[in-house]
């Protein structure tokens, strides 16, 4: 199978035109030892086995429609309208560029706008860029804005050990050749108070994630004053859905908003694409990385839109830009702004509330277990909580895949003192069959 | 007419969500923590969002729409049954967390596909981990850092880039602690072998190429290059844009290459969603293995396990990749099988062959000799006209502007990659269009200055935009 | 092209004109025309202390941006403020209004003549 159009005809006259007898004559350059190598690639499949193929495959997978989902960690099976998908897969959205030239890109441009509006609303910040590849990727590049807006001079990082382990592996992975340190996380006992402590003239910023990690909301109210007291700058990163019912960051004084947007509209994909959300205050424009979308005027007075502040990207500022993203998750972007559309002012809202009782009734029904289950989450929670395990999470996943369920993450990968804890998501996805079934199967298991 | 925002077809109560009851007990709110006031989004029917959706969408042009010869873009076409693959529902509702026995399916894709790419590349290992190009060049910088350090080599700190390279190489040098030396260009397009030799020493990082080079050239001493560069101890970065050019006609691994990052939705038929998601795995030689970014899926027997190189720059992204597009890619790649990539990269440059010397006839290509999958002509054809003047009037003939003003190094720079599926028809219209436009700009340039005219805005003002700067919509 | 008789010049285009103790700084009307529509401008803090020919501030059209350098070593002692809501004024007034940055010398003497007089510098960009 190929998808080119030339006929041999057609090659022909157009070798004639170029002035060459052969293709391969265009390939001179290629020294010659290297030239047409043989690829030892499986046949050619025709689509009838293809998708055959892809089914076969496909079936060796357990998944979140076969089975109750109760894995989160940072990646959430909510609910997608179907909307969603239909509109993001219009072929003028997915198969086009980034919006370079304005006037053929005003549909991909005015969607941008709506996304940035629609987060920056849901966040109370004040500007939003045009996204980034996921969770990990936007808070690392927050830390790295927080020490630019520092101009270089702060190098520390501190961040709460309650933040998301990738995401913290990450940020290493990102200033691994710099000299900015992240720490903060080394004691996993350090909560904001301690982390407050830690604060100084070094501290480009204090990076947190609310609902942590283990789903607790975090005391994040007078915080901001401490962090800016000390000339640092305060990174949020929250669930996106947490903030359709509890107070949006901006509001209490957070500097620059990163999130995981994938269930804003967008399948769980084994891990990816994601869509990294990322939100500063206005202050820090300037200093942001990624594309931001900007409305104008055309010759007419007309209003459009074009991708602005350019002069902090790559193509212009080379080795001074603010990051060398350029492709980022537009498409994603585009699903979660249908998604926030489609929601509306009260459904977002439902949402959360949805995910909220349904958490605390799956949370108050394992309590009620006793055969060694417990609730460990003391502290307010929006949709995952942890639980004490009578026997390591491993053991009891497996069993309780035998009963079609998807078991919640086992915490003593990351954590040593949480041995035997698993971290339980619960979304308006699962029923309270599906919660009575997954409280019954681990009594069962224990 | 210009199209409201959402915010403007918002009336209160409206609503295109649909959700259960609730069917459990409710739990006690904390107040302390509830927002005060419900989140301001619009509220809308389905029907006038899904109209707002289709008219927002008929905006844009798009592949799928018009010729597209955005170069280095590739915008090539994205077959339809890569869509069907991608959502299937076995694959786009698994977790990246389940146990690894419950995602053998995906597992074994990302093995598959992992080992396609090793061998159409020429490399001992391939992590899928970066989300895009600049991520996965980010990911490589990082490797040969690590690499060097592993040795003790703690001096070598300035990377070499050509002139005429994409801006996200000096990005990445800069984000990963590293001091950029460019490279000029001689006079037919390739890396300028004498400036080379001489800032070559014991503090080289290595070199960034581009090759093809963004000049659409293939670097006639690509041999030599690499001999420079690995006798004074550096390493090579392969930036893989430009991969649709070597496809079963020359592995980078074989040329001297030994990072490199590929992009997926370039070379891959993986489409570009208006600005990503992309996908950009990293390719490395045997001795850069155990830096690679992770995990990467491993092969145990009859299973496949997720695994982490033993001294790896760690993880680079959340999970493992972006898997919606790895499985894109890898539909094509099994579609079209050793002949068919390698028919796509023939076919590939044999039309950038044909489109450059017509189009040469108006717009002279400033390295004119026989390019790989593109070309950069000029567009200042007339007195007072201008490569934008030229690209704005394609758009009223109904084509994509090719990329314009870029590569750096060619004085008004038109950029174009027509790629293999884009017909003979196709590139005569096309090239038949910039005739006729050369011919308007002597006989009437205002029709170019003040183009587009079919679009439902005209130019748009860039510097209203950048001054006072307008990011959200307030009522 | 504009240009100011009492200042002197360096090749990265800025000017630098005495005020009293103080040096002031701006960009010259043949930079402010090659950038073409000034829309952002970034300055430094005062009490900044910044060697000549280090950065001190970035000057941005839509697609470009320039650093600009010091053309005598010294301390900030004040920066242009308006040119945050008015970064056009640099266009149209560069060697007024348009100015950046004040700068308290320290070591003017052996500076200052290194400078470009007037001449010298149409003679540079014609050169």
């Amino acid at each position: 199978m190929n998808y080119n159009p030339n006929t041999q005809a057609d090659r022909r006259a157009m070798l004639e035109t170029i002035g060459v007898q052969s293709v391969t004559e265009l390939f001179a350059d290629v020294p010659e030892k290297a030239r047409y190598p043989k690829l030892n690639l499986p046949r050619p499949l025709s689509e009838m086995e293809m998708m055959a193929e892809l089914t076969r495959m496909s079936d060796k997978n357990a998944d979140a429609h076969h089975y109750a989902c109760f894995m989160g960690a940072g990646a959430y099976n909510h609910f997608v309208p179907s909307v969603v998908g239909q509109m993001q897969m219009r072929e003028e959205f997915y198969t086009a560029y980034t919006p370079y030239q304005p006037e053929v890109s005003q549909g991909t441009l005015q969607a941008m706008f709506e996304y940035q509006t629609m987060m920056a609303e849901l966040t109370a910040m004040d500007v939003v860029n045009a996204s980034h590849y996921d969770g990990a990727t936007s808070i690392a590049e927050a830390a790295l804005m927080a020490c630019n807006a520092g101009r270089g001079r702060r190098k520390k990082v501190l961040v709460s050990p309650a933040v998301k382990p990738n995401y913290r592996a990450v940020m290493r992975t990102y200033f691994q050749g710099t000299d900015i340190t992240v720490t903060g996380d080394e004691d996993p006992a350090n909560d904001l108070e301690a982390l407050k402590k830690m604060l100084d003239k070094d501290t480009a910023c204090l990076a947190l994630q609310t609902p942590n990690f283990f789903g607790e909301l975090e005391p994040v109210q007078e915080l901001a004053d401490a962090v800016h007291a000390a000339g640092a700058l305060l990174v949020v990163h929250v669930d996106p859905h947490s903030l359709g019912l509890f107070t949006p960051p901006g509001e209490y004084g957070a500097d620059i908003v990163t999130a995981e947007g994938q269930a804003l509209g967008n399948a769980l994909n084994f891990g990816g694409p994601y869509l990294g959300i990322f939100a500063a205050s206005k202050k820090y424009v300037r200093k942001m990385p990624g594309r931001l979308v900007g409305q104008t005027v055309d010759t007419k007075g007309r209003r459009g839109f074009v991708l602005t502040l350019s002069t902090r990207e790559q193509h212009i500022r080379r080795e001074k830009a603010t990051s060398n993203i350029c492709t980022n998750t537009g498409l994603v972007a585009l699903g979660a702004a249908i998604y926030l559309a489609a929601m509306g002012k009260q459904g977002i809202r439902r949402v959360a509330e949805l995910s909220y009782h349904k958490a605390h009734y799956a949370a108050s029904q394992i309590d009620k277990l006793c055969n060694g289950y417990s609730l460990v989450t003391d502290k307010p929670f929006f949709k995952e909580f942890v639980i004490q395990c009578p026997k390591p999470v491993t053991e009891i996943n497996r069993a309780l895949l035998e009963r079609q369920i998807i078991g919640g993450y086992d915490l003593g990968q990351r954590y040593p003192n949480r041995q035997n804890q698993m971290l339980v998501a619960v979304t308006e996805m699962n029923t309270r069959q599906q919660i009575d079934d997954f409280v019954a199967a681990l009594k069962e298991v224990a | 007419m210009y199209e409201s925002l959402l915010f403007e077809i918002s009336s209160p109560g409206r609503t295109a969500c649909s959700l259960p009851d609730l069917d459990v007990p409710e739990a006690e709110l904390p107040s302390e923590f509830l927002r005060q006031e419900a989140v301001n989004l619009p509220e809308i029917s389905e029907l006038d969002l899904v109209r707002h959706y289709v008219r927002l969408s008929q905006k844009n042009y798009s592949v799928d729409s018009v010729f597209y010869p955005l170069g280095s873009c590739t915008m090539k076409y994205n077959p339809k049954v890569n869509e069907v693959a991608a959502a299937m529902p076995k694959f786009t509702a698994t977790h990246p967390l389940q146990p690894e026995e419950t995602v053998q399916g995906n597992l074994q894709l990302m093995y598959e596909l992992q080992e396609a790419i090793k061998e159409i590349a020429g490399f001992a290992d391939v992590s899928l981990q970066p989300a895009a190009g600049a991520h996965g060049e980010f990911a490589g910088v990082l490797i040969m850092r690590a690499y060097h350090l592993s040795r003790g080599d703690t001096q070598r700190n300035n990377m070499l880039i050509p002139d005429s390279a994409h801006g996200t190489n000096p990005a990445s040098c800069a984000m990963s602690g590293f001091s950029v030396q460019q490279i000029p260009s001689d006079e037919r397009g390739n890396i300028d072998l004498d400036a080379l030799r001489a800032a070559c020493n014991e503090t080289t990082v290595g070199l960034m190429l581009t090759n093809p080079n963004t000049l659409g050239l293939f670097e006639e001493n690509i041999e030599e290059i690499a001999k420079i560069v690995h006798d004074a101890g550096g390493l090579i970065y392969g930036d893989g844009a430009n991969l649709n050019a070597m496809m079963g006609v020359a592995r980078p691994g074989d040329l001297g290459i030994d990072v490199m990052h590929f992009n997926l939705h370039k070379t891959f038929s993986t489409p570009h969603g208006g600005g990503g998601p992309g996908s950009g795995p990293v390719g490395v030689v045997e001795k850069l293995r155990p830096f690679q970014p992770g995990p990467i899926v491993a092969k145990d027997g009859d299973s496949y396990t997720l695994k982490m190189p033993e001294q790896s720059i760690g993880a680079v992204k959340s999970f493992w990749g972006n898997f919606g597009v790895l499985l894109r890619a890898y539909t094509y790649i099994r579609m079209l099988g050793e002949d068919g990539l390698r028919l796509a990269t023939e076919d590939a440059v044999l039309n950038a062959n044909y489109l450059r010397v017509k189009v040469g006839k108006t717009c002279p290509v400033k390295y004119d000799r026989v390019c790989m999958h593109e070309f950069v002509s000029m567009g200042d054809i007339a007195e007072g006209i201008h490569t934008m003047d030229i690209a704005k009037r394609l758009i009223d003939y109904g084509f994509h502007p090719p990329t314009v003003y870029f590569p750096l190094i060619v004085h008004e720079a038109l950029m174009i990659e027509p790629t293999e599926t884009e017909s003979k028809e196709t590139l005569d219209a096309f090239a038949d269009v910039l005739e006729k436009i050369a011919e308007e700009a002597r006989e009437n340039p205002e029709l170019l200055h003040s183009a587009p005219h079919t679009t439902e805005v005209s130019r748009l003002d860039e510097v209203v935009a950048a001054r006072k700067p307008v990011l959200r919509y307030k009522a | 092209m504009k240009l100011d008789q009492d200042a002197k010049y360096q090749d990265s285009h800025e000017w630098a004109r005495k005020e009293g103790d103080l040096i002031v700084v701006g960009i010259s009307d043949h930079a402010q025309d090659s950038l073409s529509d000034i829309v952002y401008v970034e300055l430094p803090v005062i009490d900044d202390e910044i060697d000549k020919g280090d950065v001190f501030g970035v000057v941005e059209s839509v697609k470009a941006a320039s650093d600009m350098y010091m053309p005598v070593s010294g301390e900030i002692v004040e920066v242009n403020d308006a040119l945050e809501d008015t970064p056009e004024v640099v266009n149209s007034d560069p060697f007024g209004e348009g100015w950046f940055i004040k700068v308290k010398p320290t070591n003017l003497d052996a500076e200052w003549d290194n400078l470009m007089d007037v001449d010298a510098y149409v003679a540079s960009i014609e050169g």
